[in-house]
């Protein structure tokens, strides 16, 4: 009897909380983050039933079984019954994993057309960010060029290069994105919640990541992948610009 | 008591006094952190007095707080949720359950204990030497882990000693998991086929299973650590590394080749903890409700196709890790399939006890609290599942809740379960059922408390193993949530003295018992 309250109000209590959420996702600021909120949405329903379907049940059956004198039932099992569960679950949850392939084929199997790039070079603890300059091209790196202190922490060897680098990652708003992240020690993560991608960042690999952000603002940038005892510090930040305002910015930039 | 016994029945115990050790140890480990979590600048003078170095002032620095979490991982996932279940409670029950004297071999059993020990006294070692613990974590990712001193405090000594320490338990679980197996094939009372096993013998058999083909791929994944560290080799180590401002010279290796090796293990690790949980659930389900479990053949065709498909799946760990975005795709599929044997273990459960007669002991109590948080905890696997929303939730703590409530609370949860209910046989006498139910029900009732709240820091993208939350505006507005799940933690904590009374008490001055004490009808029962 205890039992059975206790179960079902802490059921309750987990569905109370989940339906009027004090702390929840970020804005979404791109079309993927929106899908993702979606599927993730879809997910929370099928779960959440799932959930207040089986806790009730089990409260239930501790409340209804409970010891009253009765001569428990001879049943061992029942091939029907146990088919019906086996299939309606194995169909719920393999038409879960096959829905939610969308949002991730979106970020890592599509690409869209003439993309801005910027290069991202993660290391013990701080985050630096390349754009190709006026011409178009990255400058060739090395490892002797490379003066964290002088501004150059990619290496790169010529000092005239018209490469760009910066400390903060700026974009404009509505053109895609692709990143190409590299670290230059151990494994760092990159991550913004607002567009809901996460990308390990490993040494020895360059890896692609794609967005597209729409809402211009500041966004934080976590770092998400244990890298030392300086990993909660490792923050750098996402400045989405208008375009206009994304033009002047590289503008200033060169002239530096 | 004979330290050096052969004795299954002694042995059984000595795994279960070591896992309580540890417990206890990993517990107030985690009250610490739970502290600088929320407290980060408070001073502390016992910190000071514990870790001179690690706390100057008495405020905890990042890397003793990253040092801690480190242990607090491995002593849990090592030496109470590997050992307990499978290596104490297997030991002294599964002979006399399927009609044995002892294991198949005693004495390389008594060896697999105490090598068990070793390896946890090298593991603790590892907090007074120079540098101190690693702070690696308990998944120990090269190139941090893989270059010695040079990437931060306690990665010199101290991670040298956690991976001799990991290796030394790899060799010990691959002794006990043979053990385990020959008996269950060789020592099985002649009247006894496998389909009459009790289901708790064959979780510990599909437990061993898993154990050899999982510990052995650790073993080989620390042992190549350890020689990347120590011998110049290059297995892990990529080239172009430049570490603290020294050019790394060597080359050629794969920092994603040791997640492979790692959570080849790591996830047939999870079922490691849990199965055997499973088994004595369904005993004790079966035994209070006056009932045979019900489906008892897809029961066990689900541990064997859990153990199975839990080697398929290790991918989601590593979704988001850089490896061939086609691949993930084949992970979330298996991922999401595995968690049909799942659910059937679920309904099963609940169909053990419908049209029972409930008796409502502390064992009971415990039995059907796990099978409440095994739901509330496995659930979330349905998100963590699918590489799209992994995109966002990988490595927040949304993913500690999950692994805390399904392989941490859970588990342990049948630990209490199994230790309520087999008590008279280990020590002839029963725990006190009072005491046990209120501590069932503040325990429940704390790790929910605990636990839940801690997806919505996940939902608002926490990011997991940060000593503190002072650098983000973001995590800044979760500080209120932050600290109620710190007073949970410690409310949980107190709890557990009552626990640590009533067992220690019983131990001597329990009521007396004799013989088959809740009528469940198996072999271990039977006095002979």
């Amino acid at each position: 009897m205890h039992l059975a309250i206790a179960i079902a109000s802490l059921a309750t209590a987990c569905v109370l909380l989940f339906v009027q959420p004090r702390w929840w996702l970020p804005e979404a600021i791109s079309a993927h983050a929106r899908a993702y909120d979606a599927q993730l949405h879809v997910t929370l329903w099928v779960i959440g039933v799932l959930f207040a379907a089986a806790q009730g049940l089990l409260a239930f059956a501790v409340f209804r079984f409970r010891d009253r004198g009765q001569t428990p039932s001879a049943t061992a099992g029942n091939h029907r019954l146990e088919l019906v569960w086996t299939s309606v679950t194995a169909v719920a949850f393999l038409g879960l994993a096959i829905a939610g392939q969308g949002i991730w084929a979106a970020v890592h199997l599509q690409g869209a057309p003439n993309p801005l790039r910027v290069e991202v070079l993660a290391k013990q603890f701080a985050w630096s960010y390349r754009y190709a300059g006026p011409d178009g091209v990255f400058s060739a790196v090395e490892v002797k060029s490379i003066d964290d202190a002088g501004g150059n922490p990619f290496g790169v060897v010529d000092a005239k290069s018209d490469d760009i680098v910066t400390a903060l990652l700026h974009v404009p708003a509505g053109r895609a994105v692709e990143l190409r992240l590299k670290s230059r020690d151990v494994i760092h993560n990159f991550f913004v919640r607002e567009l809901r991608i996460k990308q390990d960042v490993v040494p020895g690999m360059t890896i692609p990541l794609r967005f597209q952000a729409e809402k211009t603002g500041r966004y934080e940038i976590p770092c998400s992948e244990l890298c030392g005892l300086g990993h909660h510090q490792m923050r750098s930040a996402l400045v989405v610009m208008g375009a206009g305002e994304f033009e002047a910015w590289l503008r200033e930039q060169q002239s530096r | 008591m004979k330290w050096f016994s052969t004795d299954h029945k002694v042995i059984g115990k000595q795994y279960i006094g070591l896992s309580l050790f540890a417990v206890l140890m990993g517990m107030v480990l985690s009250l610490l952190m739970r502290f600088h979590l929320v407290y980060p600048d408070t001073k502390v003078p016992l910190f000071q007095a514990l870790w001179p170095e690690g706390a100057p002032g008495g405020v905890m620095t990042p890397e003793l707080y990253l040092s801690l979490m480190t242990m607090h991982g491995t002593i849990m996932v090592f030496f109470v949720l590997t050992t307990a279940p499978q290596s104490g409670f297997g030991n002294c029950f599964l002979p006399p359950q399927i009609g044995a004297h002892d294991m198949a071999f005693p004495v390389l059993n008594m060896l697999s204990f105490w090598t068990t020990a070793l390896s946890f006294a090298v593991l603790l070692m590892a907090f007074v030497v120079e540098g101190g613990a690693p702070l690696s974590g308990w998944t120990a990712y090269p190139p941090l882990s893989g270059l010695g001193k040079i990437t931060g405090p306690g990665q010199g000594l101290g991670q040298d000693l956690w991976l001799v320490s990991i290796a030394l338990f790899c060799a010990a679980s691959l002794m006990a998991a043979i053990n385990f197996i020959t008996t269950v094939i060789e020592l099985r009372a002649p009247d006894m086929g496998y389909f009459d096993m009790p289901l708790t013998a064959w979780a510990w058999f599909v437990t061993a299973l898993i154990s050899l083909f999982a510990f052995g791929v650790l073993l080989a994944g620390g042992i190549l650590l350890l020689l990347d560290r120590n011998l110049n080799t290059a297995f892990f180590v990529p080239g172009g590394l430049i570490v603290n401002d020294r050019v790394e010279p060597r080359s050629g290796g794969s920092p994603i080749l040791f997640q492979h090796l790692f959570w080849f293990f790591g996830h047939p690790e999870v079922y490691i903890a849990i199965l055997p949980g499973m088994g004595v659930v369904s005993t004790v389900l079966s035994t209070f409700s006056g009932k045979k479990v019900f489906g008892y053949r897809a029961m066990a065709y689900a541990l064997l196709a859990i153990g199975g498909l839990g080697f398929l799946v290790w991918g989601h760990h590593m979704f988001i890790s850089g490896i061939n975005p086609y691949s993930t795709i084949a992970f979330s599929v298996l991922t999401l399939a595995i968690g049909v044997p799942s659910a059937i273990k679920t309904f099963n459960w609940i169909a053990t006890i419908w049209g029972g007669r409930l008796r409502f002991t502390a064992a009971m109590h415990y039995a059907l609290g796990f099978v409440s948080l095994f739901i509330t905890g496995g659930i979330t696997g349905l998100v963590l599942g699918q590489p799209g929303l992994d995109l966002y939730f990988h490595d927040t703590y949304f993913v500690v809740a999950h692994f805390h409530l399904i392989m941490g609370v859970a588990a342990i949860f049948a630990i209490f379960a199994a230790l309520h209910y087999w008590f008279p046989r280990m020590y002839g006498r029963t725990m006190n059922e009072t005491l046990g139910k209120v501590h069932f029900y503040l325990t429940f009732a704390g790790v929910y408390a605990l636990f839940v709240p801690m997806h919505f820091a996940g939902i608002a993208g926490n990011p997991r193993r940060y000593p503190d939350f002072k650098e983000y505006e973001f995590l800044q507005s979760l500080l209120p949530l932050h600290k109620g799940m710190t007073h949970a933690a410690y409310f949980l904590a107190a709890v557990q003295l009552l626990f640590l009374y009533n067992y220690f008490r019983s131990k001597r001055n329990g009521a007396e018992a004799r013989g088959d004490v809740w009528g469940a009808g198996t072999r271990e029962w039977r006095d002979d």
